[in-house]
């Protein structure tokens, strides 16, 4: 594994030398997350979005297989199993609400996670292909979230379903041939509710059969860190066991806080009303608009609202919606700074916020209704999307003057902190905690 | 390679759209988008407080009692009712004896399979009865509401943005058409058979005003039964059907958090803990 310094398993209990004989999972559990696995010592709070999403996964498998247990698969029953799992069932209403925010949560820390990837560089080499199987999660995570919004059948499941399948039919010649085939009829039915139950059952596991690759790619180079200077020796690293677990249990008890209110106080805040309605196939929603964390490339597919040549604009759109998640695995090879965070490229910095504000604004107008002032809103948003990643990221590579960085971690961590040296450290005192700075 | 295959995707996109941008504001200029009646005209539900307004907010059981009898004695008519059981009414303070009296001497019948000759009958219903639905399918529903189906208030408040507050400002804001509506929009006059309410989405529903005369209902505890009072009451019990697990969930909730918060709390202190030899301050 990663780093020749790295603590070793020595397991005292016969019963787990035991184990370690046979099956070296213990072992393999140790080297992953546990004492065996050095990190960099100078993690931010924005390092703990991994193991939160990690966490949200676990939340929604587990809420999921409860919530599968008491739903039927069909059309004419679907929409009142999920209500009398509200009413009927023990704990009913926890477990769907927990679900069904649990999926935004999911969400919101992946976002986190991903620009954080963004500004500290973390896509760069060696960790090219972590960055690779991330994006794989996310696109399975959205394939399982879509297909999760069909099951209650309610209006946004039903009309959501059918603008998002009609996304395939905008490919010429084949398009509508695919999307019969995707749907298994003309317009979502039985057949479409029971085959997106089989697949968002079966997805999750397959993201977590990813992450764990996602992972065990991340151990072979190890952690980056705010700096982006690579670890040099044992004085840049902690074991992950105990510290990196301390935090990551402090960074969940926040984010389950952040959780509990939403989910216990304003469970449908994040919800359309009219999905409280059964899905009616004669009955269109005045705006049909899909959870909010699809609202940014929701906005993109709206953008396009001019033909080009021959080529339609909503296929345009189509394409560009697809490209605007598809270009994330070009970023690697587009952005060939040798200088990995942005604490260190003035230049980057300034263009990464403007990117940051150009998706929330993507996303509001994904949100809202296809009137204007908001298309020609997301028009200019697209655009810049678009031209971020595939012009500007490329040339400021180019031309960017970096700031120096500093020789190594530990020279980072002590330059903060105005340490002198290491020595005057008791280890285990914590009688008056310090106030942290970790961030 | 790579970079200038991006750069011409980037252009290209970046650039469409761009024009698709100025073909929109040029359209925008020219032809500005016309106001809809129903931007001008529909209204946000008026503001209304309730007793489980806010995060700790419990029921008012005399309140829901209330509430139901409206929805026995007026909406019950035309609107079902079809997630909640007779049994449920538990929850807003009935004994069983009181709900399989209520259930027995409810107006619509539960149909039902006669057991000795196998033709379809009704019978009176029971506390593991659903409400029953008041038309026997929707082409009859129709049929007799001139033509729009009466929808399940069941969910109507979880269904509608501000539910309670929409449900309360509807059925209080039965009026005529503002004379300055007409003079602006002369074609969007009220259609015979239609009802204009400006909290209403399109301004015109089917329904015609349910509660009309203060006093139409007689309460049984004897608060005075104005349409406010009435409305007011009918919208918390719908608040109900929709949510009647608010309470327990307010409460687990309240539990759960300052749980979370004694237990971040300590997680927070071993952090400090653990790290404290790795980051002192000088």
């Amino acid at each position: 594994m990663s780093f020749p310094w790295a603590e070793h398993y020595t397991p005292k209990h016969p019963a787990m030398q035991w184990i370690d004989e046979k099956l070296p999972l213990p072992r393999l559990v140790y080297n992953a997350v546990g004492a065996g696995y050095p990190v960099p010592r100078n993690l931010n709070y924005f390092w703990n979005f991994g193991v939160l999403a990690g966490l949200a996964l676990v939340i929604q498998i587990v809420t999921g297989v409860v919530m599968a247990m008491h739903y039927g698969a069909n059309t004419l029953v679907a929409f009142s199993t999920v209500e009398q799992t509200m009413r009927d069932v023990n704990a009913g209403w926890l477990m769907r609400y927990a679900h069904a925010n649990g999926a935004s949560f999911f969400f919101i820390v992946v976002y986190l996670h991903i620009f954080r990837g963004l500004y500290f560089g973390s896509y760069k080499a060696p960790r090219e292909m972590v960055w690779l199987l991330g994006l794989v999660i996310f696109l399975l995570m959205m394939a399982t979230a879509f297909m999760g919004y069909v099951l209650p059948w309610g209006q946004m499941s039903y009309w959501g379903a059918k603008v998002i399948t009609g996304l395939f039919g905008a490919i010429p010649v084949v398009g509508e041939p695919i999307q019969t085939w995707l749907l298994g009829g003309f317009a979502p039915g039985n057949a479409s509710l029971n085959r997106f139950f089989s697949l968002h059952f079966l997805l999750p596991f397959v993201i977590a059969a990813v992450v764990i690759l996602h992972i065990w790619a991340l151990h072979i180079p190890g952690s980056s860190n705010p700096t982006g200077v690579e670890v040099k020796g044992p004085q840049d690293t902690v074991p992950f066991h105990p510290y990196y677990t301390a935090k990551d249990g402090f960074g969940a008890g926040v984010f389950l806080i952040l959780f509990a209110i939403l989910l216990f106080f304003v469970p449908n805040f994040l919800g359309h009303p009219d999905n409280y309605i059964e899905a009616n196939p004669l009955s269109t929603p005045a705006h049909i608009v899909p959870e909010w964390y699809f609202w940014p490339f929701y906005a993109i597919l709206r953008a396009f609202t001019v033909d080009f040549f021959f080529v339609p604009a909503k296929l345009l759109g189509v394409l560009a919606m697809f490209a605007s998640i598809l270009l994330l695995f070009f970023l690697p090879w587009l952005d060939t700074s040798p200088v990995r965070s942005g604490n260190y490229r003035p230049t980057f910095k300034k263009f990464f916020w403007i990117l940051v504000l150009d998706v929330v604004v993507l996303g509001y107008c994904g949100g809202a209704p296809a009137e204007e002032p908001y298309v020609m809103i997301s028009q200019v948003a697209a655009a810049y999307y678009f031209a971020h990643f595939l012009i500007v990221l490329p040339l400021i590579s180019r031309f960017e003057k970096p700031l120096p960085l500093p020789n190594s971690i530990t020279e980072a961590v002590l330059n903060r902190y105005n340490i002198q040296g290491e020595q005057d450290a008791l280890p285990g005192m914590g009688s008056d905690p310090q106030p942290s700075n970790a961030g | 390679m790579v970079r200038i295959g991006a750069f011409l995707v980037g252009l290209f996109f970046a650039g469409w759209l761009l024009i698709s941008f100025l073909v929109g504001a040029v359209a925008y200029v020219t032809e500005p988008p016309q106001p809809t009646v129903e931007h001008e005209f529909h209204k946000a539900p008026r503001h209304v407080s309730f007793s489980f307004d806010g995060p700790l907010g419990k029921y008012d059981q005399a309140q829901l009692q209330r509430g139901f009898q409206v929805f026995k004695e007026v909406c019950s008519a035309c609107h079902s009712l079809h997630y909640v059981a007779f049994r449920d009414l538990k929850g807003i303070g009935y004994n069983e004896a009181e709900i399989k009296a209520i259930a027995k001497q409810w107006a619509i019948k539960t149909p039902d399979v006669d057991p000795k000759t196998g033709e379809m009958t009704t019978r009176d219903p029971v506390p593991a009865d659903y409400f029953p639905k008041p038309f026997a399918n929707n082409v009859a529903a129709a049929a007799a509401n001139n033509n729009a189906i009466p929808p399940d208030l069941s969910l109507m408040t979880k269904a509608r943005h501000h539910g309670s507050a929409y449900v309360y400002s509807l059925l209080t804001g039965f009026q005529s058409q503002p004379a300055e509506l007409l003079k602006k929009f002369p074609d969007a006059k009220t259609p015979e058979g239609l009802h204009y309410n400006p909290y209403f989405a399109n301004l015109n529903l089917a329904m015609a005003p349910p509660l009309t005369a203060d006093g139409q209902v007689t309460y049984g505890d004897g608060t005075r039964s104005s349409v406010d009072q009435m409305s007011k009451d009918v919208a918390a019990f719908l608040t109900w059907t929709a949510e009647p697990k608010l309470e327990n969930r307010r409460r687990a909730g309240l539990a759960t958090i300052i749980f979370l918060l004694i237990a971040t709390g300590l997680a927070y202190m071993s952090y400090q803990n653990i790290w404290a030899d790795k980051k002192k301050k000088a």
